[in-house]
């Protein structure tokens, strides 16, 4: 497919690129504009290790063109924190160890960004619900739901990036 | 059978020793300051088991040093191993204990890992070794180093040894508190080298300041903010990334391959050699896409076993049985049962599954080659890559940064010998990368494995004798921990083969056989209690034999509040109990059973392991243990057919979700006294028996294969529902 201009803000920033329009999100936040926090887990949508805040919401970065990102707001794991001062959720994921390897961490972040911000005051439950579509391998869940619930309140004050 | 001519077995490469770097060029590499080299024992590491290793390359040790650490002239201790970490949490358990019997901050030190020219030779991180094993070692080290240091205090000072004391690097004179000095400035502009040898003075418990407190993980914030780097994150200029072609099945053999469809494809680069067939691009999607378009011919897969039929095939495999354990006489023991029982239990085989799969980038220069890689056996890899290569082994640079998840299946090293093999033929650097669905089919399996049990009970209702034979799972955790007067335990066909009888490749899977052994043990335990109307807990305490396993147990039953009652009681509660890498574990759990659907409410796990490193380290790998062993037990197993995959991803193979997670208590018992034991491993073994007791107090329903899927459940529950 020939390339096309696509633009958007990417962590802030305004991003022009010209690229296939058919390429995966995915690929080009890691290849083409160095971001790795962005993990490739299934490919499929399956796992959540890609996620990326689209608008505000998690989206699947495996699984969406670069296209449809055209005119949006793309943040990613890299673009959370405020220069140095982490997002209350990356302080309560730090402060729960809510991770072992890592690797699915940036998407179980992201994820439950967008579920905490349509939930601002949600139960266990809804914590588990709002989660269940993420893989984690080491088992870190219990940790992870701990760490959401405690970011919760943190977050209903904060900006969104 | 061989996935590839590569593959390697144990004591196939021949290194050259005058080649290996020596102490000497460690530390001429870093300078002044103070080295302290640790040298493993011979016991040290030693298998404890045929399943404690997995089935890749073992390396040789090279040098007559494990691991070092250096202290600079800022007082900033770097330590080097060859250890890696995958998540398990080394990268704060080390420090922690270095910490304590340094006297330094744990922020003071830093790790270097995995890296083969950096670090010191190691065998590879698996089977709950690091800590157990290494770390006590490296205690040793720690207190040596200390030890060096307050001798150059005490010459600088010029006061005893004895009137020294220290606190965050700083050797102070207790009877005048002014007259201080740093270990950085003690080792500023000296060289100074001790070895570890006799046994120095470690601390003792009630001396701890750091070792046994918890410690936040020291490798969150790289994690969270997404700079923590995995192999798939390092870039070089120039590098192209590869899709490779694979078969349909294993053992389907290629007949021809048509890459006309690549013509007109910019910026692909073909490789195509009789056992390895990639195209590659400098972009990993375009190399995907192009790779779709070659078309290939491959002859059918010899195999025609599939998931339902190679249980027969296992069982039916004439091998030779290796006794692990026996006493008394069996048919002593047959002939004082008044109620036999015999049962087969059967294990699905699982994938590894860990969510970053197997990824390498390779720089394969003239006779110089790096590579980075997930892999849990960097020096391994590097045998394997230099064998490759046709390089000598200290040619081979492996550097491991993070790994995302290993449980195993990273000691095994394909994917880093395929991006060597590709840079050296297009002279680029490249990554591979698999695909999810080539993880799937390249995974080195758990086995299936079939385990029968043949016992009874006597007049008194006690275990009157024990006939155990465990096929392709391992012996390990084997032994059945009661005191059974007749009895033999016994192994056919061991973790990993031999090969032939399984139809892809298999190897360790967390705590290698352990969980099969502890199923079926638990399980047939749980019967006699049954049989023998006597409470599931009851009935162990009165056989167990070994004291920590008793004390764990009683535990248990305290905190979970324990009530006594013949099973099946109905109230969906199950035990289990057993010991694995040296610690001692016991479960309680509560399910219930909804249309086969099991739904696992609460859990509690008692571990006892020895001295604690980082009890939160340590709960953390119990919790991870417990909740990756709900996939063993309820949903995860390999489907195939003629040696083809039919699970290639996660959308048919399930692994554990938030919503599968009951409400977990773990619990850790001190025993300070004893040497720190295995803490990634024991928690997972009894997941499955646990479940299956529980089901069957909630259902009286007996399942004795795994996965308890819905599907089983439901057939199991039916199959009852006639029999009345």
């Amino acid at each position: 497919m020939p390339a096309a201009n696509v633009s958007f803000r990417l962590n802030g920033k305004p991003v022009q690129l010209s690229v296939a329009p058919d390429r995966t999100l995915l690929w080009v936040l890691r290849t083409d504009l160095g971001l790795n926090g962005a993990k490739y887990g299934c490919g499929i949508a399956q796992c959540g290790a890609c996620t990326v805040l689209v608008d505000h919401r998690a989206v699947r970065s495996c699984s969406v063109d670069i296209q449809s990102v055209h005119g949006a707001d793309v943040v990613t794991i890299e673009g959370l924190a405020e220069g140095e001062k982490l997002h209350p959720l990356q302080e309560a994921f730090i402060a729960h160890d809510a991770l072992q390897c890592g690797y699915c961490t940036a998407g179980m972040i992201l994820t439950a960004y967008d579920f905490l911000l349509r939930h601002p005051n949600p139960t266990r439950e809804e914590v588990v619900a709002g989660m269940d579509d993420n893989l984690c391998r080491c088992g870190a869940h219990v940790r992870i739901v701990d760490a959401i619930l405690e970011a919760a309140p943190a977050m209903r004050g904060t900006q969104s990036p | 059978m061989n996935r590839s001519p590569l593959s390697l077995r144990p004591g196939a490469p021949v290194q050259d020793e005058a080649l290996l770097p020596t102490r000497r060029e460690f530390v001429k590499r870093l300078g002044t300051g103070l080295f302290v080299w640790v040298v493993l024992g011979r016991t040290a590491g030693a298998e404890v088991s045929e399943a404690a290793h997995p089935v890749t390359v073992r390396p040789k040790p090279t040098g007559d040093f494990n691991a070092f650490l250096h202290i600079d002239e800022n007082g900033h201790v770097t330590c080097f191993t060859g250890k890696i970490e995958m998540g398990q949490g080394p990268i704060t358990s080390l420090p922690q204990m270095l910490a304590e019997d340094l006297d330094v901050s744990v922020d003071d030190i830093s790790m270097v890992m995995g890296d083969t020219d950096l670090c010191p030779f190691d065998q590879g991180t698996w089977g709950s070794q690091t800590t157990q094993t290494f770390g006590t070692v490296w205690r040793t080290a720690a207190a040596e180093a200390r030890g060096a240091l307050l001798e150059e205090a005490a010459e600088t000072l010029q006061v005893p040894v004895a009137q020294l004391s220290v606190h965050l690097g700083v050797v102070t004179d207790t009877k005048d508190p002014a007259r201080k000095i740093t270990y950085g400035q003690l080792t500023m502009g000296k060289k100074i080298e001790r070895q570890v040898t006799a046994k120095p003075n470690l601390k003792t418990p009630d001396q701890f300041r750091i070792i046994g407190k918890p410690l936040l993980r020291k490798d969150s914030r790289e994690k969270v903010t997404g700079r923590a780097v995995y192999a798939g994150d390092v870039r070089l200029p120039g590098m192209l990334y590869a899709s490779i072609l694979r078969a349909p099945a294993h053992g389907a053999v290629l007949k021809r391959v048509d890459t006309s469809g690549l013509k007109g494809t910019e910026g692909i680069v073909i490789v195509q050699q009789p056992d390895l067939m990639a195209v590659l691009h400098a972009l990993p999607d375009a190399a995907e896409d192009a790779l779709g378009k070659v078309r290939a011919e491959f002859e059918p897969s010899p195999s025609k076993l599939d998931d339902r039929t190679i249980y027969a095939h296992l069982e039916q495999a004439k091998l030779e049985a290796r006794v692990v354990a026996q006493g008394g006489d069996l048919d002593v023991g047959r002939g004082l049962a008044v109620r036999r029982l015999s049962q087969t239990y059967l294990g699905a085989y699982v994938a590894h599954a860990a969510m970053e799969t197997h990824t390498a980038l390779a720089h394969v220069e003239g006779d110089h080659a790096t590579v980075w890689a997930s892999t849990q056996n960097p020096f391994g890899a590097r045998e394997e890559i230099a064998l490759a290569l046709g390089l000598p082994i200290p040619k081979v640079r492996v550097i491991t940064p993070f790994v995302g998840g290993g449980f195993g299946g990273k000691s095994f090293n394909l994917q880093a010998v395929e991006a060597a093999r590709l840079s050296k033929a297009t002279g680029r650097p490249v990554q591979v990368m698999w695909t999810r669905e080539e993880e799937f089919f390249n995974d080195t399996f758990r086995p299936a494995s079939v385990i029968k049990v043949d016992s009874g009970l006597d007049a008194a209702g006690r275990i009157a004798f024990w006939d155990y034979e465990v096929r392709f799972s391992g012996d390990r955790a084997s032994e059945h921990l009661y005191d059974i007067a007749h009895h033999r335990t016994a192994a056919v066909g061991g973790f990993n083969g031999p090969p032939g009888y399984h139809p892809f490749e298999v190897g360790a899977w967390r705590a290698p056989g352990s969980s099969n052994n502890a199923f079926a043990r638990e399980s047939h335990v749980d019967q006699l209690a049954s049989m023998a109307g006597v409470d599931p807990i009851e009935f162990r305490l009165r056989q167990l034999k070994d004291a920590r396993l008793t004390r764990v147990l009683k535990a248990a039953a305290d905190h979970w509040g324990w009530q006594p009652a013949k099973g099946p009681s109905g109230r969906g509660l199950g035990v289990a109990c057993g010991q694995d890498a040296g610690s001692y574990v016991a479960a309680i759990a509560e399910v219930g059973v909804k249309d086969g659907k099991i739904t696992v409410k609460r859990a509690l796990w008692v571990q006892e392991m020895g001295l604690v490193i980082n009890p939160a380290g340590a709960k953390i790998q119990m919790e991870g243990g417990i909740t990756m062993g709900l996939g063993y037990a309820l949903s995860e197993e390999i489907h195939f057919k003629d040696g083809a995959i039919r699970d290639t991803n996660f959308d048919r193979y399930a692994l554990p979700r938030f919503s599968w997670v009951p409400k977990i208590e773990t619990v850790i018992l001190e025993a300070d006294d004893t040497p720190p034991r295995g803490g990634g491993e024991p928690a997972i073994i009894l997941t499955g028996a646990v479940i299956a007791n529980a089901v069957h107090d909630a259902t009286g329903v007996r399942l004795l294969e795994l996965p308890m899927s819905p599907e089983r459940v439901k057939a199991a529950l039916e199959a009852k529902a006639q029999q009345a």
